[in-house]
Order: structure tokens, then C-alpha cells, then sequence
């Protein structure tokens, strides 16, 4: 039953499906770690863009092609979304609690509604050269949508993390996380930052969303399989660590893989979950914070 | 007898940084008490481990004699310990009267009848009395100004009958007029036998208020004795300047 | 006494005897049949409400509570064919032990973040019953249904009468808590909660009390379903579904009353049950939009609207009063 060939086997998929776990939290990563947004809806972007690449994909494109081009609408939809929590919200008190909460889960109710109408409950896919065949190494099989995957979870997370403490507007959005009224004495304004913020956010769950029709069929619910594992790694990470998401990925994605091969898969679930509620119990601030 | 408030040893850490080093305070019943010391020199957190939000690593509090050091903050409110916050925390969804009746409810129940209304509104007509905003007892505390806010703060920390009141800095950012009728309201309070510590910046209200000073700095108390003697104490004078 | 209260008592006993009494009138089964229904989200919305909107602590787990009710019933009508009264008893007592279990691991967190670890507990539990065996794994359990008692025509009519009891009983309490001191408590320490606790509320304990008396009235609610569709499988009983639903209804009801989330559930969930034939998405798209509005516009939901109503009315009474003494 049990074999080293076997163990090394799941670590490997570990790290592949903990790049995509990385990839697709990087948005929440900022919304929620960096501008403190109970962005609950986050999950149901993704799904929201997986179902745009679809639509792109049915004309012929490639999904990584239609990611790029889905990039600057979500990024004007998150602006728009943030402003609209910002006048509702933030704007009126500073904690906007059980209503901001409800308000995203308003959103994300809608998206799926909106998501079931227009494609219907049906499973949807895309197909691409990469997606189907397999890099053989040896004994083992590796999907090459993993592989691309892979590079784009690398790419985004180098990017983000570059962008973040490289230019003056990432810096902003870093410095607005700490103290507004800081920012304010720099001369930024803190709620023009925490928008476009919120659009870079949206933007790489575009990006997270292609990838999600890549990995897997997607079908309007589901956004709930992800809410936990997305928020999972965040808390993991610490809040607002675009290094510490990468990693928080990789040890998720390595631990769900490794009860997957032991315990069966019905077990899987649970994994995130409970390593959620543990870190949530013991170190809220997450691992890779001081 | 024993010491009203007694902080000993009392030590509070965040993450490695030391906020608090090994704190000694004792404060008597009646006296009236002005903690001062820079931003950051560990004054609410000193406040927040005697009432009880924090719990410091070493160290023990006692009150009226008994270690309370271990208590909740609600149980420490039950004793006779009331406080006030630096950024004002009304009960927002409630109007100022029923503000009041959390602490009458659930400090004082015992004291008073809770079944009879028209006793438990005049308590709390009263309360608003002593702190000069009955004419506001009906509005919601979303609508109140900064000082009225800062009234309902003081009126909701009477209301559990303390005999020990740590206000911080309840005059931040009003106005001269306004400063000095608050003064006026913790004098007043303090004449009818309520111990108060007061978190203040605006010097000339300290010296108005105190009859003793401390002063932290960098979470050590560097002077603690009467007004004129902590003022003219070099350390304070170099905490305050910089010099 | 307070205002209302004489009416409320009278409301509360004449519910479940219409219940009973209404079979006589002959009205058609499916009445029944999507009544309980309706009901069951009166219960559920009414729980929601005692932790979200009296607490301000929003939970997400309301269908793993409900799940919870449902399989602890079904394991006492396997072991020992328990009675309905025993089932709903030990699912009660299941639900606010699982309240008290989850508000000790979760309730020192605040806001998004004991939301998300309600997820998180909803989600580890259905994987539990999911690995079952006993109870058909995720496959379910099929269950054969004893004969009709109580004197009632059919299992949907008994069940109806059940779940109407529930209901008030969970009014009941939602009223008890809301005008008693673990109503203002609560409501203090949704307000700031430090501020609650240094003024004398002992906030955890209220928060627990609240988690398990929540518990129990979903877990309650869940108990009958087995006997009611006399199939039980895990991912409908723990779906997210019961979570959007109880919240929503909540929202838009109304929480700062404890009639707010029933009303909410009684126009959501009869509206849902007559829009199953026509359109169930757009009746979803409906709910959501609505959720959204109130959440901006109109944070009191309909009892909000209602009390501004009524008080407008009130005020335009005493203006015309005022005007005649003038005169």
C-alpha cells in the first residue's frame, strides 16, 4: 500500500495544487490582508472569471489569452465594487460589520445567480493544447495544465510582490494597510489607493479564475469549495504576505494531497478546514509574521 | 487599611516589546491622581491591565486588598473598578438613558430594584445629572458631540457606583470651555468619594485636577509625588522635552 | 406587563391549534407540504438572528447546525425507534452542545474572521458524516416510516403541527431574549464589546449562551426532515443553502425585533415555494438584490420600515392633535 514512490508522488502534486491554492488567494491576499475588506465574494470572482474565460475560450481563444484580456474589466469591476462598499460603508462609520459582511455576501449570491442563469448548472470546460496530456517523467505523470499553472502562480505572486514594494503606488497601498492618515501627510489619497487596490485585487481573480477553468470544470456553486481554502491560505500566510500566500499554498496544497493519498479522498475536505480553525485558534496573526 | 489600588511588579510585553517594566503604583481611597508621560510611555496599557483587558505576564493587581489579577474586566467592574476609553465606545443602537442601564443591569442589580422602572430612570436621570447632559437623556448616542460623548463615557462609568474611576483622556481635543467643565464634573465626582485616576495630556488641567502625579516613560514609572516635586523632576522634564 | 405581551401569548397558543385544527377545513396536502417548510425557515431564521443580529457575530453555519439536528435524529430512530419528542429533544441538546463546542474554539475571534471559522466547522463536520458508515456515508439513508400517530391523517399533517410548535417556541424564545437582560447585554456587546464588558457584561459567557440556544433551535428544526422526506443524505441537509437562506431572511425581516427574521422567512420562503414552478433563479436574484438594498439603505429591513411608518403616523396624529387644541 504504502511506498516512498507513492509519498513522492503526492508531494509533488502537493506543490502543484498549492501553486494554484497560492494563485487564486493572491487577490484575497490583498482585499482582506491588506485593506482589512471582508471581501467574502472573493471566491465567487473567480468563478465569475473562469466563466469569462469560458465564454472567451467558445470563440477560440486560448484561456491564458482570455486571462489577459479579462484583466482590465475586473480590475474596473473591483474599482466599482469597492466604491460602492466605500459609500454604503466605510464612509458613514469605520466598522461596517454584519452588514459589510452580508453586502459581500449579497454579491456573491448574485454572481452565482446571475452566473446559473446565463450558462445554466452545467459543468463547463475549455480546452487547450496543455490541457488533457501529461509529462511523463519517468514513472510518474504530470499534467501539463499543472505545469502552466505553475508558472503563472510563480509569475503573479513575482509580480504582485514586485509591484507592491517597488512603485510608489504599491507602497501606497502597503503604507494604507498600516495608518490612512500617515498616507494622507505624503500626499495619496488613502481612499483613491485602497480603490485601485481593491481593482488589483479583482484583477489577479481574473487571473486566479482562467486558471480555475484550466485546472477543473467549473459549475455556477462553485465558489463555496474555494471560500475556505482561499481564506485559508490568507489567514496561513499572515494577512497581506505575497510571499507568505505562495508558501501558505504550497503547505496547504501538500497537505490535502498527502491525507488524499493516506486517508482517501473523502477525507480531503476537511484538511483545509481544520488547518484553518487550528491556526485560527492558536496564531490569528498568521505564520509568516512577525 | 489596606491600599484602594495596588499594582506590583507588573510587567506587560507585545510581541517583544516591553510596554510596561515592572510597574509599582499604590493609590489610596479619595485621592485624586494624574497619570501623565509621552505618547507610547505605557499609560493605557496600564489602564487596560488593571481593568482587566489585558492580562500582564508578571505581576499582581490588588483591589480593596484582594489579587484581582486573574479576574475578568466585568468582574473587576462588580468590585468597584469603572473606567473610560480614550476614543469613546457608546453603545451606539442604544439611546444615552439606556447606555446607562447595561452597567445598572449588570453591576448594580442587587442595589436597586430592576422591576421598578420609574426608580431604575430616575437613577439614571441622575447619573445624567452629575454629568451634565440630562437634557440629552433621550438622544441616540450617534448624534451626541465629541463632549457629550466624553459625558456619557464619564455617566456610564459612574453608573456601576465605583469607587475607583481611571478616566483616559477624556478632555482629548475639546474645547477650553468644554475642557474645564469636565474638570469641573471629576471634581465634583471625586468630592462625593470617588477615587480618580486621570490620563491626561493638557497639562494645565492635570495640575488643576492633581494631588499627586505619576509619570511614566518608556513604561517605567520615572516619578510618582506631589505636582510641583514630579514637574520639576529632571527625568520628567527630560521625557517631555526631549532634551 | 409590557405592551403586547397579552397578544403575543394569544398569538403564540393559537398558532400550533390552527395547526391542528386546519386539516378539518380539508385543505389540499401540498398546503402542508410546503407550509412546513416555510415554518422550518421561521426556526431557522428566528436562531440566525439570536447570535447575528443580537450578538452581531455572523455565522455561517446554520446548515451544518441543521444537518447536525437532522442525523442526530435519525441515529436515535435507528438505535432505539426514539419517538418524534425524543428525536427533536436529543437533536436540541446535539445542536447547543455543538453552540458551545464552536463558540469556545470560535468566539474569541471577531468579526469576518469567526465567520469564516463557522465555514470552517460546517464544512469538517459534514465531512464526518460524509465517512459514516452507520448513517449511509455520502450516499444516505432511506427510511422506512412508521405509522401515522397522534391522532393525525398523515406523516406532512403531523409534521406541519411539529414544526409549527417549534416555531412559536422559538419566538418565544427570541422574545424572552431580547427583553430580558441577555437581550441588552447582547446588544451592548454587538455595540463594543470591550466597552460592554468593562461596564459589568460578562460577554463571553452571553456569547455562549447565545451560540447554544441558536444551536439548538436549528439543530431542532433539522430533527423532523428525516421523517418529513423520509431520505437524508448529507450535502442537501448541510448545504450552504440553509445559511444564505437564514441570513438573508434575517436581513431583510428585520434583526434588531424577534418578529423581523420570521416575517423575512415568511415572505422569502413562500414566495421561493410558489416561484419553484415559475422561476427559481429569478427568484433568487430577487432575494439577493433585496439583501443588498436593505444592507445599504434600509439597515432595520421591513421592521425598520414598519416602526418608521408607524411612528411617522404617530407624529402625524399628534401634529393634527396639537392643531385642534389650537384652534
Amino acid at each position: 500500500m504504502f511506498s516512498f514512490e507513492l509519498l513522492f508522488e503526492a508531494v509533488v502534486f502537493g506543490l502543484l495544487v498549492g501553486c494554484f491554492y497560492a494563485a487564486i488567494s493572491l487577490g484575497l491576499s490583498i482585499a482582506f490582508g491588506l485593506l482589512d475588506v471582508p471581501h467574502i465574494a472573493h471566491a465567487a470572482f473567480l468563478v465569475l472569471a473562469a466563466y469569462m474565460t469560458f465564454l472567451l475560450g467558445s470563440y477560440g481563444l486560448d484561456p491564458l489569452v482570455a486571462a489577459v484580456l479579462i484583466v482590465i474589466p475586473f480590475f474596473f469591476f473591483g474599482v466599482l465594487v469597492y466604491r460602492f462598499y466605500y459609500e454604503a460603508f466605510e464612509k458613514r462609520g469605520a466598522d461596517a460589520g454584519v452588514r459589510g459582511i452580508a453586502f459581500f455576501f449579497g454579491i456573491a449570491f448574485l454572481v452565482q445567480v446571475f452566473l446559473s442563469m446565463k450558462f445554466g448548472l452545467d459543468q463547463r470546460t475549455v480546452s487547450a493544447p496543455y490541457i488533457g496530456r501529461s509529462l511523463e517523467l519517468g514513472d510518474m505523470r504530470i499534467p501539463w495544465r499543472l505545469i502552466v499553472v505553475l508558472c503563472v502562480a510563480i509569475a503573479l505572486t513575482v509580480g504582485l510582490k514586485l509591484y507592491l514594494s517597488k512603485t510608489f503606488q504599491g507602497r501606497a497601498i502597503r503604507a494604507v494597510a498600516q495608518d490612512a492618515w500617515a498616507l494622507r501627510i505624503v500626499g495619496a489619497n488613502p481612499v483613491l489607493t485602497k480603490q485601485w487596490a481593491f481593482g488589483i485585487a479583482t484583477a489577479a481573480a481574473a487571473i486566479g479564475g482562467a486558471l480555475l477553468i484550466i485546472v477543473s470544470p467549473v459549475e455556477p456553486s462553485l465558489d463555496r469549495v474555494y471560500i475556505g481554502r482561499t481564506f485559508c491560505v490568507v489567514v496561513l500566510a499572515g494577512l497581506g504576505s505575497m510571499s507568505g500566500t505562495l508558501v501558505a499554498g504550497l503547505i496547504l496544497g501538500v497537505i490535502e494531497s498527502l491525507v488524499l493519498t493516506m486517508f482517501g479522498a473523502s477525507w480531503a475536505p476537511a484538511v483545509a478546514y481544520g488547518l484553518l480553525l487550528l491556526v485560527l485558534a492558536i496564531r490569528p496573526q498568521g505564520l509568516f509574521r512577525q | 487599611m489596606s491600599a484602594l489600588l495596588e499594582v506590583k511588579n507588573v510587567t506587560k510585553r507585545f510581541f517583544g516589546f516591553t510596554a510596561l517594566g515592572d510597574v509599582n503604583v499604590t493609590i489610596q481611597a479619595g485621592d485624586r491622581i494624574g497619570l501623565i508621560g509621552p505618547n507610547g510611555s505605557g499609560k493605557t496599557t496600564l489602564i487596560n491591565c488593571v481593568s482587566g483587558v489585558f492580562k500582564p505576564e508578571v505581576g499582581t493587581i490588588r483591589f480593596l486588598g484582594d489579587d484581582i489579577s486573574s479576574l475578568a474586566p466585568h468582574r473587576r467592574a462588580k468590585k468597584g473598578l469603572a473606567r473610560t476609553f480614550q476614543i469613546p465606545r457608546p453603545f451606539s443602537s442604544m439611546s444615552v438613558e439606556d447606555n446607562l442601564m447595561v452597567p445598572l443591569e449588570y453591576v448594580v442589580h442587587d442595589l436597586i430594584d430592576l422591576t421598578n422602572e420609574t426608580a431604575v430612570y430616575d437613577e439614571a436621570r441622575e447619573l445624567l445629572r452629575r454629568v451634565r447632559l440630562d437634557d440629552r437623556k433621550g438622544a441616540f448616542a450617534n448624534d451626541l458631540s465629541q463632549v457629550e460623548l466624553r459625558k456619557l463615557e464619564l455617566a456610564r462609568a459612574i453608573a456601576a457606583r465605583p469607587q475607583l474611576l481611571i478616566c483616559d483622556e477624556a478632555m482629548a481635543g475639546l474645547a477650553t470651555k468644554e475642557v474645564n467643565e469636565i474638570l469641573d464634573i471629576l471634581l465634583d465626582l471625586n468630592a462625593s468619594g470617588i477615587t480618580i485616576v486621570m490620563v491626561e495630556h493638557i497639562m494645565q488641567a492635570v495640575m488643576r485636577f492633581s494631588k499627586r502625579i505619576i509619570c511614566l516613560s518608556a513604561g517605567r514609572v520615572i516619578s510618582d509625588g506631589a505636582p510641583a516635586e514630579v514637574m520639576a523632576h529632571p527625568d520628567v522634564r527630560r521625557a517631555y522635552l526631549g532634551s | 406587563m409590557k405592551r403586547g405581551t397579552i397578544p403575543f401569548w394569544v398569538f403564540a397558543a393559537l398558532l400550533p391549534a390552527a395547526a391542528y385544527g386546519l386539516p378539518i377545513l380539508g385543505m389540499n396536502e401540498y398546503y402542508f407540504y410546503i407550509s412546513y417548510i416555510v415554518l422550518q425557515y421561521v426556526v431557522l431564521a428566528t436562531a440566525w438572528n439570536i447570535l447575528g443580529g443580537y450578538a452581531g457575530y455572523v455565522n455561517f453555519g446554520t446548515g451544518a447546525f441543521f444537518g447536525a439536528g437532522a442525523y442526530a435524529a435519525l441515529v436515535v430512530m435507528l438505535l432505539f425507534e426514539a419517538p418524534l419528542v425524543v428525536q427533536i429533544a436529543v437533536a436540541a441538546l446535539v445542536g447547543a452542545l455543538m453552540g458551545l463546542g464552536a463558540g469556545l474554539l470560535t468566539l474569541r475571534l471577531k468579526g469576518i474572521f469567526f465567520s469564516i471559522a463557522t465555514i470552517a466547522v460546517a464544512i469538517i463536520i459534514e465531512t464526518f458524516v460524509l465517512n459514516w458508515r452507520f448513517v449511509g456515508g455520502a450516499t444516505g439513508v432511506q427510511i422506512i416510516r412508521g405509522p401515522v400517530t397522534y391522532g393525525f391523517e398523515t406523516h406532512t399533517r403531523m409534521l406541519f403541527f411539529v414544526m409549527s410548535v417549534l416555531a412559536v417556541a422559538s419566538l418565544v424564545i427570541a422574545r424572552y431574549i431580547e427583553t430580558s437582560w441577555l437581550g441588552r447585554g447582547l446588544q451592548a456587546l454587538r455595540d463594543a464589546e470591550v466597552a460592554a464588558e468593562c461596564s459589568g457584561v460578562p460577554t463571553l459567557r452571553l456569547k455562549l449562551i447565545a451560540c447554544a440556544v441558536s444551536g439548538a433551535l436549528m439543530a431542532a428544526a433539522g430533527a423532523p426532515l428525516p421523517l418529513y422526506s423520509s431520505f437524508v443524505e448529507p450535502h442537501s441537509v448541510f448545504s450552504l443553502n440553509y445559511s444564505v437562506m437564514a441570513l438573508s431572511m434575517a436581513v431583510i425581516g428585520g434583526m434588531a425585533r424577534w418578529w423581523g427574521p420570521a416575517l423575512g422567512a415568511v415572505l422569502i420562503a413562500s414566495s421561493q415555494q410558489f416561484a419553484a414552478f415559475a422561476s427559481p433563479e429569478f427568484h433568487l436574484l430577487i432575494v439577493g438584490l433585496l439583501l443588498i438594498f436593505v444592507v445599504i439603505a434600509a439597515p432595520g429591513g421591513l421592521v425598520g420600515v414598519i416602526q418608521w411608518v408607524g411612528n411617522w403616523r404617530v407624529s402625524r396624529k399628534e401634529i393634527n392633535r396639537s392643531a385642534s387644541v389650537v384652534k
